[in-house]
């Protein structure tokens, strides 16, 4: 059974979220967890297309789709880091 | 290899601890020479035979729609072979293919002065500049908007009412095109807790990322479809996509090979006249140069964004930040993706604060398509947030330096943007810089002393490393990503120490395109970090060959042999007794014991590490003339670990540089006509020598666990402070807060004048 695991928001996406900021979604992995969150919030859409980060325990996973999740991380989605 | 073999899990799971013999050395460059004796080939410098010279025709309106476009008279001209407008480019591109067309050549509408929207090739560069000033453009002039904060105000031209992605509340103006908003805790009832609250509005002007070699490159589009290009780019494998994309090929048709490069700083991670060379060179079936003159760079190029900024800081009479909270607006052209997210992210992160919240809004204007310049969109709120921070720390009577201590991130710390720190170097910075002599000397009468500290993020990518060994016993090493700040002798740096050969013995090579694997743009600060990490692994690959040959001659199990300073050695007593056998005996046959010994890597590395940094400035300011001075600069940053401290130092150096003319001098210009005024380095105004003093670099090495020596990105960090810490420093001086950049002298008098008329 895939587990459920908590994901911080940016605040600015509470309005595609009913106004949560923290969502809990099933996920094993990043690009799992990017998926439940277009399925389960459809609004979010267009900002994980705009494309976005994954910070697991405070390393940020800047397009790794295959990064194992457990409900035991602390995850933040982030808009995606660019530099220069 | 395989993704799982290298990715940073936690902790500690890349960093080596073992004395290093080659990395933290400074041996010589390997560019060196060829750049001081005009022997290096930048984007200008390579000519093909039958080649021809390209020119863009440019909108002199801000804002007009374009309604015909009549070339005939050019190419009537003797000596034209080519003109192109957007009908000659690929047509259907969303997304940021579709800004970066649109961009590149205008279609419907000239969006800022300076935009293209017809090229000529001829076959010379005077032919080609006189064809274009035949092209006749008839224009519809529309009313424009330069300014943020106008912009977004109710009644501003709309630039394009669809730019609006869903992160936009409604009720705003279709110029705010994206929105972010973050952080935590209760911003207002740590308000509340505080002693004192400061609040205030900064401005910052664009900036040009003001590298001295214009952009440039010489396209070749063959009959059969296929292309190459050499150009002048932080990143070929960009350039190839996106100009195949451009142009309707397929991407592997293009090869594209990136020249020598004098200086990037952000703002070649993308594609001006790179698309128009090859679509004039497939329309004249003749190879193309096209290099752009100065005025074209600044006028049609990125800048930074402008930023208008609001920040409100709470701070008890100790010291302690309540509560912190900003708005960051910032301006990025004509096109969506000004960098307001990480001015947003960034602007807080040095602290550990328990109540933070930051807010951003991407706003379109008629200016050229912003383009990342160093930490983009760092710089201008360290300087808003740094500034209130220092005017707090006046009214308190409390020393600057021990208010950041109070209040800094550590390991640990819950970010203002989100997530939990590493292992990060915040505090030592701020401890460096605090027994550093330069903090406690003396100051004369008229100096002003100003302190400042910054954060980036840094970023890792999509790598590809090559490493082949000769038959002599020397390396020779392909990496991706264009060297814009002395990669390569930190790549040879980090491959010697592996291999156990000296630093001379390795050459490292940019590949282009067809020779390599894909690899991300060299930005954010990502290069000595990532192709840094591939390097290393493809050397321990190349090593575990060399283990294995030696297994073989010495007729003992492979992982009984072990690489030792250059040299297969047993690994222990019981594997036998051999003597040493060096790496160039091991290549010397290698052809006829199993073949060419070479070792590559390929992958997204993902454990950059964070950097922090410390600025502290000394400025004089003459009251009378407002003319400003800086006399003493001292930059202290974390570097993880200094491969080539040398090249280090250098980085530091420059974004401190960089930073003196964004603070004091450099500003894009905006008559009320939407017309940009300063074009050229007379009159936009960066740094020279004689304006810079010495500037003290101070490594600091706060190890980053996701690299095996403990690498960070030390690349844009050094940009962050510099805004802040120099306006702390004038404002002091001055004796007036200054609150607009670039503080140049009529705006130091201003202030001086408003402050003697309020007194």
């Amino acid at each position: 059974m895939t587990p459920r695991v908590q994901v911080h928001l940016w605040s600015a996406l509470r309005r595609h979220t009913g106004g949560a900021e923290v969502v809990e979604v099933e996920a094993a992995t990043t690009g799992q967890l990017l998926e439940a969150l277009r399925r389960d919030y459809p609004g979010l859409g267009p900002m994980i297309d705009a494309g976005v980060s994954v910070a697991i325990d405070g390393r940020i996973y800047a397009t790794s789709l295959s990064q194992p999740v457990t409900p035991e991380n602390e995850i933040f989605i982030l808009q995606r880091i660019k530099g220069g | 290899m395989a993704l799982d073999e290298y990715k940073p899990q936690s902790g500690d799971a890349e960093l080596e601890n073992k004395e290093l013999k080659y990395v933290g050395t400074t041996p010589d460059r390997p560019d060196g020479l060829d750049k001081v004796t005009g022997k290096a080939r930048f984007g200008a410098d390579l000519s093909l035979p039958g080649m021809l010279f390209g020119a863009i025709v440019r909108s002199p309106h801000a804002h007009a729609r374009i309604v015909k476009i009549d070339a005939s008279k050019a190419e009537a001209l003797d000596g034209v072979k080519a003109v192109v407008t957007r009908a000659d480019f690929a047509t259907g591109l969303e997304g940021e293919y579709g800004f970066v067309l649109e961009n590149v050549m205008a279609g419907e509408k000239a969006l800022y002065d300076g935009h293209a929207v017809a090229a000529v090739a001829a076959t010379s560069a005077l032919i080609a500049r006189d064809a274009a000033k035949l092209v006749e453009v008839e224009y519809e002039v529309l009313p424009h908007v330069t300014d943020v904060d106008k912009a977004m105000a109710e009644g501003a031209p709309v630039i394009n009412a669809a730019y609006a992605d869903a992160s936009v509340p409604e009720g705003m103006h279709p110029n705010v095109v994206r929105h972010h908003e973050s952080g935590h805790g209760d911003v207002e009832a740590g308000f509340a807790e505080a002693d004192l609250i400061v609040e205030d509005t900064y401005v910052t002007e664009a900036a040009h990322q003001g590298y001295i070699e214009p952009n440039a490159c010489v396209a070749q589009m063959g009959s059969d479809g296929k292309g190459e290009l050499w150009v002048c780019t932080q990143g070929h494998w960009y350039v190839q996509k996106h100009c195949a994309a451009l142009l309707g090929m397929e991407t592997a048709q293009l090869r594209v090979t990136a020249s020598e490069i004098g200086g990037g700083f952000g703002g070649k991670t993308t594609v001006f006249q790179e698309p128009v060379a090859l679509a004039l060179s497939r329309k004249a079936s003749r190879p193309v140069k096209l290099a752009l003159q100065r005025s074209e760079v600044l006028r049609a190029t990125g800048p930074t964004a402008s930023a208008s900024m609001d920040i409100k800081i709470g701070m008890k009479k100790d010291g302690t930040i309540t509560a912190a909270e900003g708005t960051f607006r910032l301006q990025g052209g004509a096109f969506p993706g000004a960098p307001m997210e990480f001015s947003a992210m960034c602007a807080f992160a040095c602290y550990d604060l328990a109540n933070v919240r930051q807010v951003g809004w991407d706003v379109v204007s008629n200016r050229p398509k912003q383009a990342a310049y160093r930490a983009p969109g760092a710089p201008m709120a360290a300087f808003a947030v740094e500034s209130v921070i220092d005017t707090a720390c006046n009214k308190l009577g409390l020393d600057p330096l021990e208010v950041r201590l109070k209040n800094a991130a550590h390991d640990g710390t819950k970010a203002s943007w989100g997530p939990r720190y590493d292992q990060i170097g915040m505090v030592a910075t701020l401890e460096a810089a605090k027994a550093h002599p330069h903090y406690s000397a003396p100051l004369e009468p008229g100096q002003g002393r100003g302190v400042a500290s910054g954060f980036w993020f840094n970023h890792g990518g999509e790598t590809s490393v090559s490493l082949s060994l000769s038959e002599d016993g020397t390396c020779q090493v392909s990496v991706g990503t264009p060297d814009i700040g002395g990669s390569r002798a930190s790549m040879a740096l980090m491959a010697a120490e592996v291999l156990g050969i000296p630093y001379e013995n390795i050459r490292v090579t940019i590949a282009d395109t067809a020779t390599l694997g894909y690899n991300d743009v060299s930005h954010g600060s990502r290069v000595t970090y990532a192709s840094g990490l591939a390097t290393i692994k493809a050397a321990r690959a190349a090593v575990e060959k060399l283990c294995q040959r030696a297994a073989a001659k010495w007729g003992i199990e492979e992982d009984a042999v072990k690489w030792e300073d250059g040299c297969a050695v047993p690994s222990g007593a019981n594997a036998g007794d051999f003597d040493p056998l060096p790496l160039a005996e091991i290549t010397a046959t290698m052809g006829s014991t199993g073949g060419p010994i070479s070792g590559h890597f390929e992958a997204t590395p993902e454990g950059a590490g964070v950097s922090f940094g410390t600025h502290i400035v000394d400025a004089e300011v003459d009251q009378e003339t407002g003319a400003t001075k800086i006399v003493r600069y001292t930059v202290v940053q974390d570097a993880g670990k200094a491969i080539h401290p040398a090249y280090v130092e250098g980085q530091y150096q420059g974004g401190a540089a960089q930073g003196i003319g964004w603070a004091l001098n450099e500003e894009y210009v905006y008559g009320e006509d939407g017309r940009l005024q300063n074009t050229v380095f007379l009159d936009y105004r960066i740094p020279v020598a004689s304006d810079l003093p010495m500037i003290d670099a101070v490594i600091v090495e706060v190890p980053n666990p996701g690299h095996p020596y403990g690498v960070r990105g030390v690349g844009e960090t050094g940009i962050v402070p510099p805004l802040a810490a120099i306006a702390n420093a004038v404002s002091n001086a001055a004796g007036v807060r200054l609150k607009s950049l670039p503080m140049n002298p009529p705006k130091i008098l201003e202030a001086l004048e408003d402050q003697a008329g309020d007194a």
